[in-house]
């Protein structure tokens, strides 16, 4: 029976919880600017990497190749479309 | 909440719809009982995980949208006929475009493009169903409900009414406080999620399920288009959920995302919306182009010329997709530095267009070429198609869109894009494809009534728009004085959307003309064709393939039957595991309907327990044993002896 309770699961989905909590908290504590966003950022990473490994079962492929590909591409659209919406929204405004 | 805000009433018109509505689901009802059908339905089709019969489902919902967009169509060609025109009032013709675009684009060119998958897709590398039947099934389901949620706001609540894209601040509470906009985000959210599934689940079908010697380069174009296609749903519906989410929280639950004021951005809604936006518009051509591929490679007898450099140039375009967004709202009043960039990035994406453009040319090229149906449609697509990327690179250049933006001219630059892309490249494919699905071609003879109709009608009704927008003509306005001058055009217009629409009912005819009198297929290979789907028997079989299919080239078919050599490996038949049938998906996408609907009117108590639902049906599923079953070996040798004959 221990063998079979999905123990991984249950944590994963305990810390996310936690997580999300955390970034929740920015409101609620008095921060600065900065160190709001450095919760939100470290939070996010955190989040983001356990779902991709205890969910997403990231690693557990044979094929090295097509998971960089992948990830790479993730990346590359995560990348444009934050930093895109920054230059379209915030830096590119004259 | 009154009754009278419940159901929109007012209108004559609506009225008429409602009794309608009444009608037909009585008459079906009625129809499926009187028939004894219900086994029937809930047994071949409703549970049904088999790729071919849900791509066919996908096909008939589309046909459906298309109506139900294309009558709405017809609504604003009639009103803009003449000038000062009382047919429609503001409203309602505010209504009538923003469901026309979002009945066409999400609930009727994506469901026809994933129709389209899901019946050839496997078929064409040699796969017995996709990765994830279940998953598959699910898919449907949930695009069905949302398509079903975001139709029933015409008669219960309101349509929404801030256009298909939906801009804040006038998607928001204060500037749309119907319910109207809350059906919007939530049945887009709710087939959204159908999409992404989908999306999930060809890419794993194409990446692990192909036959033995078909490496990636040795696939039909149309597959590696559906490849590049998922991948683009991949990466970019996320956002589009993302901001789904966002909307739904500022009109239900009171947060600032997109408002004015308390540090909301309105434009950031558009932002968001053109970042799934514009990769959208590639989902949904480049299957297109891979139909295009594969017509046009087998009506001229000529394998597909630049076959890398068609790959290649597919690979681009899903790169600069995600580059292009913001020429969307170059007149939002950013920096000359985010227009020039966006210019850049969306003229760049004209290069790989043209490859391909030049890349069927060349196919054509010495080719014995048949003008059968859906070649015409490839035929007509490539002039046709040029014209709307040339008037997009006009757009493109952010100087010259302060000219254009938002008048008549863009309105006829999309349609001539996407109505010859991805609309000529489904019913192309539809035509192509329909022995494989059904075992007998469609009239020849009607399907190019339907065509030169619609072709005609189309150029017709879109033609003049260039002009009128040239001339100042802006969209989304419900109508206009003699005094502009733009009664002769618009009329020119509107006649041209009727032949159009009589086009697309000849086609429809077409169905049950062939259905009662065309000759049924033999050996399915009508069309004399190239990839793998034509090696198996028509209507397909359940299990697709009785021995997989060896390759050792592209279009390993064409070859197998040049050559004379056997596609299939000598041996026994072996039995086949399939998946078995479920009414989970089915509920769940009941299930899925009544907690948007509920949330629609933020009925919470009543969402909190279909939200329940939801969570229990996946549960279900987690705990349940399902191994499929197996056909064994006699089974299969009796069916391929009764569909082939003697001769294998």
């Amino acid at each position: 029976m221990a063998r079979l309770f999905p123990i991984r699961h249950v944590m994963g989905y305990i810390f996310s919880l936690v997580l999300s909590l955390v970034a929740l908290g920015v409101i609620y504590w008095d921060l600065t600017f900065t160190g709001a966003m450095v919760i939100l950022i470290i939070s996010a990473l955190i989040q983001a990497s356990l779902q991709l490994v205890l969910f997403m079962h990231i690693g557990e492929t044979s094929s090295k190749k097509t998971l960089y590909i992948n990830i790479a591409y993730a990346v590359f659209v995560g990348l444009v479309t934050i930093f895109g919406t920054l230059f379209t929204m915030v830096w590119g405004m004259s | 909440m009154k009754w009278d805000e419940f159901f929109v009433t007012g209108e004559p018109m609506i009225y008429g719809a409602d009794i309608s509505i009444v009608l037909v689901s009585l008459a079906i009802i009625i129809g499926l009982t009187y028939f004894k059908k219900w086994g029937y339905l809930w047994r071949e089709w409703l549970t049904t995980v088999d790729h071919k019969r849900i791509g066919v489902m996908y096909i008939i919902s589309a046909l459906l949208m298309l109506f139900r967009g294309g009558v709405d169509a017809l609504l604003m060609r009639t009103q803009l006929a003449t000038p000062d025109s009382k047919f429609l009032d503001a409203q309602h013709y505010n209504e009538i475009f923003t469901t026309h675009g979002v009945v066409m684009i999400l609930f009727m060119a994506m469901p026809f493009i994933i129709g389209m998958m899901n019946v050839v897709v496997p078929l064409q590398i040699g796969a017995r169903d996709v990765a994830f039947p279940r998953l598959n099934a699910v898919s449907f389901w949930l695009f069905f409900s949302g398509a079903m949620l975001f139709n029933l706001s015409f008669v219960i609540g309101g349509s929404p009414d801030a256009g298909w894209s939906a801009y804040f601040p006038l998607a928001s509470n204060e500037f749309s406080p119907t319910v109207g906009m809350n059906y919007y985000s939530l049945a887009l959210q709710i087939s959204g999620i159908g999409t992404l599934l989908t999306g999930v689940n060809f890419i794993v079908t194409i990446l692990k399920m192909r036959a033995p010697g078909m490496k990636l380069m040795r696939m039909p174009m149309f597959t590696w288009s559906v490849l590049i296609t998922n991948v683009i749903i991949l990466f970019a519906f996320p956002v589009l959920t993302v901001a789904l989410a966002l909307m739904m929280f500022d009109r239900l639950f009171g947060t600032q995302f997109f408002t004015m004021a308390n540090g909301g951005m309105d434009m950031l809604w558009a932002n968001l919306f053109w970042v799934w936006g514009h990769p959208e518009v590639y989902i949904v051509v480049l299957p297109a182009f891979g139909i295009f591929s594969d017509v046009i490679s087998t009506f001229s007898k000529r394998n597909l010329y630049g076959y890398k450099s068609m790959v290649v140039s597919m690979v681009a375009i899903s790169f600069l997709s995600f580059l292009v967004w913001a020429h969307h709202f170059y007149t939002m009043g950013t920096g000359a530095m985010v227009n020039s960039f966006f210019s850049i990035t969306t003229m760049a994406i004209a290069v790989p267009t043209g490859v391909k453009i030049f890349n069927w040319l060349f196919t054509l090229r010495k080719g014995k070429i048949s003008f059968t149906s859906p070649m015409l449609y490839a035929m007509a697509f490539i002039p046709i198609f040029t014209f709307g990327g040339v008037t997009g690179v006009m757009l493109a250049m952010a100087s010259a869109d302060y000219q254009y933006h938002n008048t008549m001219f863009l309105v006829a630059h999309f349609h001539y894009v996407l109505i010859p892309g991805t609309v000529f490249g489904v019913v192309a494919g539809m035509h192509y494809w329909f022995p494989k699905m059904f075992g007998f071609r469609l009239n020849e003879r009607l399907a190019k009534w339907a065509f030169w109709l619609i072709v005609v009608g189309f150029n017709t009704a879109f033609m003049p728009l260039f002009f009128l927008g040239l001339d100042g003509m802006t969209r989304r306005t419900y109508t206009y004085s003699a005094a502009t001058g733009y009664g002769p055009l618009n009329m020119v217009a509107t006649i041209g959307a009727f032949v159009c629409a009589i086009g697309f009912v000849v086609l429809c005819y077409n169905f049950y003309y062939s259905f009662r009198h065309s000759p049924r297929d033999e050996n399915g290979d009508p069309w004399d064709a190239r990839t793998l789907e034509w090696s198996t028997p028509s209507p397909v079989p359940a299990y697709n393939f009785a021995k997989m299919p060896i390759v050792n080239s592209q279009d390993a078919f064409w070859y197998s039957k040049k050559q004379k050599v056997p596609l299939y490996e000598d041996g026994p038949y072996e039995e086949i595991h399939m998946p078995s049938n479920s009414g989970q998906p089915v509920i769940l996408g009941i299930i899925m309907f009544f907690l948007g609907f509920f949330l629609v009117f933020s009925w919470f108590i009543p969402a909190i327990i279909a939200g329940i639902g939801v969570v229990i049906m996946l549960a279900v599923r987690s705990f349940e044993r399902d191994h499929g079953y197996h056909i064994s070996a006699k089974e299969i040798a009796a069916t391929e002896q009764k569909l082939r004959g003697d001769t294998v």
